[in-house]
């Protein structure tokens, strides 16, 4: 647990940075998997309403918990299978280009 | 000690998400990034499970089971060119869940008559109008990209006012509840609130705009998160949910960069409502009609083609056929590219992925910047779709809304075709000049069956 808010503004200062230092070398190829993707990783809210369901008694509280799992895993699972169908095809590509003789080389990896 | 291997799983599932994201730098290595990603929420939510003192651990795998069954559904059944959509609501559930994580809590403490810590109760009372703003914002922009209700802005009469009005209130509720957070039925209309400003805000932004509202719904889904993990005291919310606002909020620039338009003026300007003084629309120059079979005949004696994608090629699923033509001219040794504008269709990476899935290369698709130096060398433009982005008055015409907009520069291509349905302005309510210049040739019909046509066509004179 995050015994002090200071701590805790640390990380997230911290890990805003990472992201932007992340996020910039996305190439705009990959925009539209990026937003899937990281919208798949913003379900980890998942994980609090894991919390708020689990609760001893079943109040209120844990069926609003229960309607959280289920929106947040819709968007964990829904998010990430979306992403790899969409990856999947931009892999297959490179097979595809690679077998065209002589035309404007592998620009992967750039 | 079971706290700390708890918040040890939830470290590492950052490490993996933060991994995931780095590999998304490269086509190469991005279908190995999202499954560390996929990996590193298992963890997370498998920790959870097995670590927290959890008691009623069936309504738990319940809404587990379903939420992976209706997730696993929408991912498999959807179309590519329904993605943004797609993105759309699932950010919206993202943002649901994390308002009712943070109400749930706020309740758990009510119930126990305990008095949450000042920074517990801020994160809440963020969790609840971010998380709210997203939920029903999203369901907004899934209604207009759906065409459930029209893509055009909805705007009245002190729309910004009331807006700021609402504003202005949450933050004084939000202060309320902080100061007294046991007080419920403040919260409650509170939440109320934020759904309604979440309609609100989105309603008067239009389709073309869409590329912005969803980069930055995608950033309130993550820092909606972030709440979340304030008001749990879990670090690992906390950086995966900073993460992904940050991701929203560099697509969100890149997107208004795009459109050389500053985020208040996407959000406030209500642009496209037809308040736009009709520049261009009083003289009545001719455009002359082409045939598929002269697209055909210009296409056999070039020797490069850019072809323009916009939304247009996604509404008419016109992505294969693009194919099929690209596929047809190579045969003849002419070079085939694309140009993708930043802001084509109607959300980040939209034609690129529309694309790949049509098996198009994607070493043939280039960027603005990189591909505009090459159109006075190109013999064809073909334009498909694609208006506001290609219209040559934002470089020209002071007065014009879309005037500074980076645009793609067809109009200096040697030919140009345009396929478009009718001559009905673009998104912006813009008269488009390119159509009216001597080197350019309408094609009037729809994407797919034109294009179609003139790969028929160029087969007939093989």
């Amino acid at each position: 647990m995050l015994a002090d808010p200071s701590v805790a503004l640390t990380i997230l200062v911290l890990a805003l940075f990472l992201g932007f230092e992340v996020i910039s070398r996305v190439p705009p190829l990959l925009h539209t998997p990026l937003m899937s993707g990281s919208n798949a990783i913003s379900g980890i809210t998942l994980v609090g309403a894991l919390v708020a369901a689990g609760s001893e008694h079943v109040t209120l509280s844990s069926w609003l918990g229960f309607a959280a799992v289920v929106l947040a895993t819709i968007n964990v699972v829904g998010g990430f299978l979306v992403t790899n169908r969409m990856l999947a095809m931009f892999k297959r590509k490179r097979a595809a280009g690679g077998e065209r003789a002589g035309r404007g080389g592998d620009g992967a990896g750039s | 000690m079971r706290a700390q291997a708890i918040q040890l799983a939830y470290l590492l599932a950052a490490v993996l998400f933060t991994l995931g994201l780095h590999a998304l730098s490269s086509p190469r290595t991005a279908p190995r990034g999202n499954a560390l990603a996929a990996v590193g929420m298992l963890v997370a939510v498998v920790a959870t499970l097995l670590m927290q003192e959890v008691v009623s651990l069936a309504l738990m795998l319940a809404g587990l089971a379903l939420g992976s069954a209706l997730g696993a559904l929408l991912a498999l059944r959807i179309q590519m060119t329904a993605m943004p959509q797609m993105v759309a609501l699932l950010n919206g559930f993202g943002g649901g869940a994390s308002a009712l994580v943070a109400s749930a809590e706020l309740l758990d403490y009510a119930r126990e008559g305990v008095l949450p810590e000042g920074i517990v109760s801020v994160a809440v009372v963020l969790g609840v109008l971010i998380g709210g703003i997203t939920l029903t914002g999203s369901l907004v922009a899934y209604a207009k990209l759906q065409e459930l209700m029209p893509g055009a802005p909805v705007a009245f009469r002190g729309t910004n006012a009331l807006n700021l009005l609402l504003l202005g209130a949450s933050v004084v509720l939000g202060v309320l509840v902080v100061m007294d957070p046991l007080e419920l039925p403040v919260y409650a209309v509170l939440a109320g609130l934020s759904l309604l400003l979440g309609v609100l805000f989105v309603i008067p932004i239009g389709g073309a705009d869409m590329p912005v509202v969803i980069s930055l719904l995608n950033a309130y889904s993550g820092l909606a998160a972030c709440a979340t993990g304030f008001v749990l005291g879990n670090s690992g919310l906390v950086i995966s949910g900073s993460l992904v606002g940050a991701s929203g909020l560099i697509l969100s620039k890149i997107m208004c960069d795009a459109m050389n338009r500053s985020l208040l003026n996407v959000l406030f300007g209500a642009v496209g409502s037809g308040s736009v003084a009709g520049a261009g629309a009083g003289p009545t120059a001719s455009v002359k009609g082409y045939t598929p079979e002269d697209a055909a005949v210009i296409f056999g004696n070039s020797r490069s083609v850019i072809v323009v994608p916009g939304y247009g090629m996604a509404v008419a699923q016109a992505q294969h056929a693009v194919r099929e033509l690209a596929n047809a001219l190579e045969r003849q040794g002419i070079q085939v590219r694309f140009a993708i504008h930043p802001v084509a269709g109607r959300m980040p990476g939209h034609m690129n992925v529309l694309l790949a899935e049509a098996d198009v290369p994607y070493e043939r698709l280039v960027e603005m910047d990189e591909i505009n130096p090459e159109f006075p060398e190109t013999d064809v433009a073909l334009v498909l779709g694609a208006n506001d982005v290609v219209n040559p008055s934002a470089r020209t015409e002071k007065g014009s809304p879309i005037y500074g907009m980076p645009i793609l520069d067809v109009d200096k291509a040697k030919h140009v075709f345009v396929i478009k349905r009718s001559m009905s302005p673009g998104f912006a309510g813009v008269q488009n000049p390119l159509f009216f210049n001597d080197n350019t040739m309408m094609i009037f019909g729809d994407a797919k069956k034109t294009v179609l046509a003139i790969v028929e066509a160029i087969r007939e004179l093989e």
